[in-house]
């Protein structure tokens, strides 16, 4: 076992909640990603042992899906984010590719994002002050990528109206955070 | 602008950035082209009033490159595709 | 206070007074009232001065058209110049100020101006202040400048925050009057996601100020019942306070949300204003109608308004501007006005109408075939002079007149993507064109429907027709539905100083004149005369100034035509624009995973790109930056450094035919290249031109790390992303991007290597035999954590990146610290790091500099003549291959004490200085604490062949000359043997 203390993204030894009225933006640390893109040729034999993995069908475009031990959610054509608990999947990119062998590509993302859960009734509000996603269809399992404040992040809307999951850069953790917050404080 | 991006619907065109004309996936083959294939490549652009085909990189999306056809003084866009041949989703 | 022009009713709230400030006077209104409507009912007409002749100024409409009544607002860093008084909502404590105008209101010695009208006329500037032309900048502007402009800027920064939003919706109505509502009635109760945005604090619209009656209540009533049943369902969102400013590109409009300007100041952590990005699949314009004035002499003088809006002032705003009025109209919404204003207990002095056939009346007197000539009244109105139908001529007392010159229909936003209105000879007005903005629809009065039955009719029609709602269509309420025809009548005859636009001075005069001069295209006039370019864009001038150029053109209006429309419809505050990108918040920042570490041990940062990097790390007792540097460099060279390089661009390339891909993107090879290496690759553009270079690290068959720039890392990754999906769809590569994934630090010096075997886990071999120059591998580090670790080298020593998961970036810098003090580890910044990559001659951005060749980098022969790469093609053109074509050298001064300046350019040792004896530049300079002197890299005529030539390395710009040897760019170590060792 190694002997290097991680931080959060946002620098600190445990992670950051701010609430606001009823709704509650928390930065979530314990989360492993992998990227998977399946291989030209192999996007059969892909979606295959990727569908073994999640127990369903990988996402459909603008989707994501929920499932133990991996989520997952479609990012390209061909493509997919794989999300696991980090402290049973660190080393998430080595157990994903471990499945699909040469049927994909897999990168390990995990510390290439930063992941904010926001959650409470008036999410929303908040959300159309950040990015352009239409909100009157935004439904539970759908993602998508966008900007938020020139960021490129994906929002996963995990129960409509009321939580999301938001992937941002890591090293613009800080201003993302100040976005969300700020926003929340606007809003709610 | 509004690109109807073949596997996502609607996304505005600020997610998008634009990369020129979609004759630059026309690269002149390196066996058989002339300097003036190689020139007119590099440098020579039509620029019309009316239909243009022009390439669209989703860097605020999924990464794909579309081929969108425009109408340069309506801005009117009547088709579009994923550059990559056969790309399934 | 008193209000003495208060009248009964009106939608106000008379159980709260509000106090409120005017030229520092106080007086009090009540919630519901603005600050016009408070005014006048305070008997205050006079609100401002003219632009150009100062003459006094009081509001001429009730709406965000207005011309006339513009102030400055609240006081500090929050004074807000060139606000209508007539939209400004009244709240406790406002503070508005007159502009333009000094002393006083009152009194305001500019209004000298006014006599001097004569001269003062159209194109007075462009004709009076030609010569001589070195005067314009001294004297002449300033001069202008001082008396030109209305309000004055705080000259402080705003202390108000603004956003920006999205909002999507199915059917998005613009303007809350009766077609509005019933339209967002029509499709809310159809399921529809509707947003219903008007400008105004109170949706209704007309109604609002109109005593007529829909179904069984009043047409306020019935728009109030109305907004509360929209309001409580929830697919449909009213936005109040919200100007629609633009129509943009498919179906995008832009909107302003007042969310805080009828508040003091914003509530914490609220913005000012929201600028919304709405998308709607349709939309549905019901902007309505703007009464239209008649011009004639002196029709400028406080108290003289648009019937309609005197109107709304007593219905809505129970005010008056006087307590006997007379109306002068062509229409019979004139007598609408008459006939409110009457049961309002205002006196009527008379109603004039042009019209020989006007309908009379019991209540008042009405005037027919009668025309105004003049009028008096220095700082607000007290005579109207009538021209009667039989030429005789009669002097009318009144406090305010009341102008009705019939309707035109709000097109403005029909005509944002270029559409052009048409022209409608029943109403006399321009309607919407054919070429509406795609997924328009107009309805209500801004369609020419302008009875309150038609208006209800249409907005519930054009929402059933937009949104394919099926079934019987309910019942319209029953409402007024008179029939409308307008005959024109623009101006009286013979007037002269006779007002069109009112905020940019322009008379009847000036439109003559124009066409007299030869401007007479319609955006010519518009120029010429600054016809409608105030800040109303001409809302209730531009219509005149058309017919009297038709006229005098002897054409008709439509043959004359509109100048276009564009965003936004009101004023829009730039704040509004901006956004949240404001100072620090103009881009976000990136911290590297190291930044924390580094601000405990108090390093200056700098900013590349967005990212915040060390550029050096003082230490106690250094004043200089050069005495952190020179230490950083010194100590590095003698020992080991470590410098975070997180920021350059990793991008993971993978793939059967990664490498295939790479042998195309980068012009030189990389099929060769074995697992567990590394390679320097310079990527070509497609015209030759150098774009970006980086490394490579194969660390499988099928897997590259590719690194890029810091600068180019966005640029690269998508030049990737072309050649992969646009010039090799087929291969099978796949991209993504790594760089945030990892935390990266160059360790670099002699003892680099004895300081990492101590971090990196023993089952790894990193020798020298066990882990050359140029070697790269998957390791671990610290007991086990998964690593990447590259031995190349920027500083030309003895060097590594080693890269772990960025979480752990900060604990491992610590520990390269803890464990290096046994070799005095140095953190170096940026500063170091650029001073050791020019000893070592190794290019960055500043020789990358977008004109510079693989050739002119010394690299010429790097570019495979074996296999096809992006670039290769046309890097052999004959004009990028000249024999004295510049190539990268290192340069020394001759004397060890002078200054190398990059951007200096190199002359030869004697003749003479200047452009066509040019024999290059210079790219980079520093000053080298290693060779103790100031040394640089920079591009040289046939340099390759000059080594040891003296040259004069000149700067005009700086005043500097100064004698430098030219020599190997390899300035130290030249034979690579610390990099091997």
């Amino acid at each position: 076992m190694h002997d290097l203390t991680p931080i959060t993204a946002l620098g600190g030894t445990a992670p950051r909640t701010d609430t606001v009225g009823d709704v509650t933006l928390t930065e979530v640390p314990d989360v492993s990603l992998a990227s998977v893109a399946a291989r030209v040729g192999q996007e059969d034999l892909c979606a295959t042992r990727l569908a073994k993995l999640l127990g369903a069908t990988a996402p459909e475009p603008g989707r994501a899906s929920s499932g133990d031990p991996y989520a997952a959610l479609w990012t390209g054509p061909n493509q997919w984010m794989l999300s696991a608990d980090f402290n049973t999947h660190e080393d998430i990119a080595a157990d994903v590719n471990a499945h699909l062998t040469d049927a994909a590509s897999v990168t390990e993302q995990t510390d290439a994002w930063v992941c904010f859960d926001l959650t409470g009734p008036r999410i929303n509000a908040v959300l159309e002050l950040l990015c352009n996603i239409d909100l009157t269809r935004f439904d539970t399992a759908n993602a998508t990528r966008t900007s938020i404040h020139h960021l490129g992040c994906f929002v996963i809307s995990t129960e409509a109206g009321q939580s999301v999951r938001i992937l941002g850069p890591r090293a613009s953790a800080g201003s993302l955070h100040h976005a969300i917050t700020t926003a929340m404080a606007s809003a709610l | 602008m509004i690109i109807n991006h073949p596997l996502l619907g609607p996304r505005d065109s600020a997610e998008f950035v634009y990369l020129g004309a979609a004759e630059l996936m026309n690269r002149p083959d390196p066996e058989t082209a002339s300097a003036d294939d190689w020139h007119d490549y590099a440098y020579l652009r039509d620029n019309p009033a009316g239909t243009h085909r022009e390439l669209w990189f989703h860097e605020g999306g999924d990464r794909s490159i579309l081929i969108v056809t425009r109408d340069t003084t309506t801005h009117e866009i009547s088709a579009v595709e994923l550059a990559r041949r056969g790309a399934p989703k | 206070m008193t209000q003495k022009n208060r009248l009964d009713g009106g939608q106000i709230d008379r159980n709260t007074t509000l106090n409120f400030t005017f030229d520092g006077k106080t007086y009090a209104g009540h919630p519901g009232d603005t600050l016009a409507s408070a005014l006048l009912a305070n008997n205050v007409r006079l609100m401002g001065r003219s632009f150009k002749y100062h003459r006094p100024r009081g509001p001429l409409t009730a709406g965000s058209e207005e011309p006339n009544a513009i102030v400055k607002l609240r006081s500090g860093a929050r004074q807000e110049p060139n606000t209508r008084a007539t939209t400004a909502e009244l709240f406790e404590g406002l503070a508005a100020k007159s502009q333009n105008r000094w002393p006083s209101l009152a009194f305001d010695a500019m209004a000298i101006n006014d006599r001097f009208s004569n001269f003062l006329t159209a194109g007075f500037y462009y004709k009076t202040f030609m010569w001589p032309a070195a005067f314009w900048e001294k004297l002449y502007e300033p001069i202008i400048r001082k008396a030109a402009g209305l309000g004055s800027l705080s000259m402080q920064a705003d202390p108000d925050e603004y956003d920006k939003g999205f909002r999507h919706c199915d059917l998005l109505i613009i303007g809350a009057g009766p077609a509005g509502l019933n339209a967002a009635l029509t499709a809310g109760r159809a399921g529809k996601h509707v947003i219903l945005a008007d400008e105004d604090f109170r949706m209704g619209g007309r109604l609002n100020a109109e005593t007529l009656n829909i179904a069984d209540m009043t047409g306020a009533d019935w728009a109030a019942h109305t907004v509360a049943e929209l309001s409580a369902l929830p697919n449909v969102r009213l936005m109040p306070r919200t100007t629609v400013i633009g129509a943009f590109d498919h179906g995008i409009y832009g909107a302003v949300e007042r969310i805080s300007d009828h508040l003091a100041t914003p509530p914490t952590g609220k913005p000012r204003q929201i600028l919304w990005r709405i998308y709607a699949k349709q939309t549905l314009l019901c902007a309505g109608a703007t009464e239209r004035p008649i011009a004639f002499e002196n029709n400028d003088r406080p108290g003289i308004m648009l019937a309609a809006s005197l109107r709304a002032y007593a219905n809505r705003w129970a005010a008056t501007p006087a307590q006997r009025i007379a109306i002068f109209t062509n229409n019979d919404d004139g007598h609408r006005t008459a006939q409110d204003l009457h049961t309002k207990g205002v006196k009527i002095a008379a109603v004039i109408d042009t019209r020989p056939d006007a309908p009379r009346s019991h209540d008042y007197e009405v005037l027919r075939g009668a025309q105004i000539s003049d009028t008096k009244g220095r700082l607000g109105l007290t005579f109207a002079e009538v021209t009667l139908s039989d030429g005789s001529n009669r002097t009318v007392e009144c406090g305010a007149l009341g102008v009705s010159g019939g309707w035109n229909p709000n097109v403005h936003l029909t005509c944002h993507q270029r559409g052009r209105p048409t022209w409608d000879d029943t109403l006399a007005a321009f309607v919407p064109g054919g070429t509406l903005p795609p997924g328009m629809t107009v309805a209500g009065a801004a369609n020419g429907t302008f009875s309150t039955h038609g208006a209800l009719k249409s907005g519930a029609d054009a929402a059933r027709k937009a949104l394919g709602i099926k079934g019987r269509a309910p019942a319209v309420p029953d409402a007024e539905d008179a029939p409308i025809t307008q005959t024109p009548f623009w101006y009286v005859e013979g007037c002269s100083r006779a007002w069109l636009d009112q905020q940019n001075d322009v008379t009847v005069k000036d439109v003559k004149l124009s066409h007299q001069e030869g401007f007479r295209s319609v955006e010519h006039l518009k120029r010429y005369t600054t016809l409608g370019m105030a800040t109303d864009q001409g809302k209730t001038s531009n219509m005149g100034g058309l017919a009297i150029m038709a006229e005098l053109a002897g054409k008709s209006i439509p043959e004359v035509g509109t100048t276009i429309f564009r965003p936004p419809y009101t004023p829009t505050a730039i704040g509004a624009l901006a956004g949240r990108m404001r100072g620090k918040e103009f881009h976000p920042t990136r911290l590297t995973p190291s930044h924390f570490w580094a601000k405990e041990r108090g390093a200056v940062f700098v900013e590349v790109g967005n990212w915040l990097r060390a550029q050096w790390f003082p230490l106690p007792g250094e004043t200089h930056w050069r005495q952190s540097v020179d230490r950083e460099v010194t100590a590095t060279r003698a020992s080991v450094g470590v410098c975070d390089c997180t920021t350059l661009g990793k991008i993971d390339v993978q793939g059967t035919d990664a490498a295939t891909f790479l042998n195309k993107i980068y012009c030189n090879g990389f099929a060769k290249l074995a697992v567990g290496k590394t390679r320097y690759g310079l990527m070509l553009r497609e015209d030759g031109i150098a774009m970006d270079d980086g490394t490579a690290a194969r660390l499988a068959e099928d897997q590259f790390v590719v690194t890029t720039t810091t600068a180019n890392a966005a640029k690269v990754y998508q030049h990737m992303e072309f050649v992969r999906q646009c010039l090799m769809p087929d291969a099978d590569v796949q991209l993504i991007s790594t760089t945030e994934a990892w935390a990266q630090y160059a360790v670099a010096g002699p003892n680099s290597r004895r300081l990492l075997q101590k971090i990196v886990d023993s089952d790894y071999d990193i020798s020298n035999e066990g882990f050359p120059f140029m070697a790269c591998a998957n390791i671990t580090v610290c007991g086990g954590l998964r690593a990447r670790l590259f031995r190349i080298s920027f500083s030309g020593e003895l060097a590594f990146e080693i890269a772990v998961p960025s979480r752990y970036g900060d604990a491992l810098m610590r520990k390269l610290m803890e464990e290096g003090e046994e070799f005095d580890v140095t953190p170096y910044g940026t500063e170091a790091l650029g001073v050791m990559r020019i000893e070592k001659g190794h290019a960055a951005g500043n020789e990358l500099n977008g004109t510079t060749t693989a050739l002119n980098l010394g690299m010429g022969r790097m570019v495979s003549k074996a296999k096809d790469s992006i670039g290769s093609k046309l890097s052999e053109r004959p004009g990028l291959n000249e024999a004295d074509a510049l190539m990268q050298v290192g340069l020394r001064p001759v004397d060890a004490g002078d200054k190398v300046t990059a951007g200096g350019h190199l002359m030869n040792a004697t003749g003479p200085v200047d452009a066509k004896h040019d024999q290059g530049y210079v790219t980079s300079a520093a000053y080298s604490p290693t060779l103790g002197s100031m040394i640089g890299l920079g591009f040289l005529k046939d340099g390759g062949n000059r080594m040891g030539e003296t040259l004069r390395l000149v700067s005009p710009v700086t005043d500097l000359t100064v004698k430098v040897e030219v020599v190997s760019a390899h300035f130290v170590d030249p034979e690579g043997e610390r990099v091997r060792a």
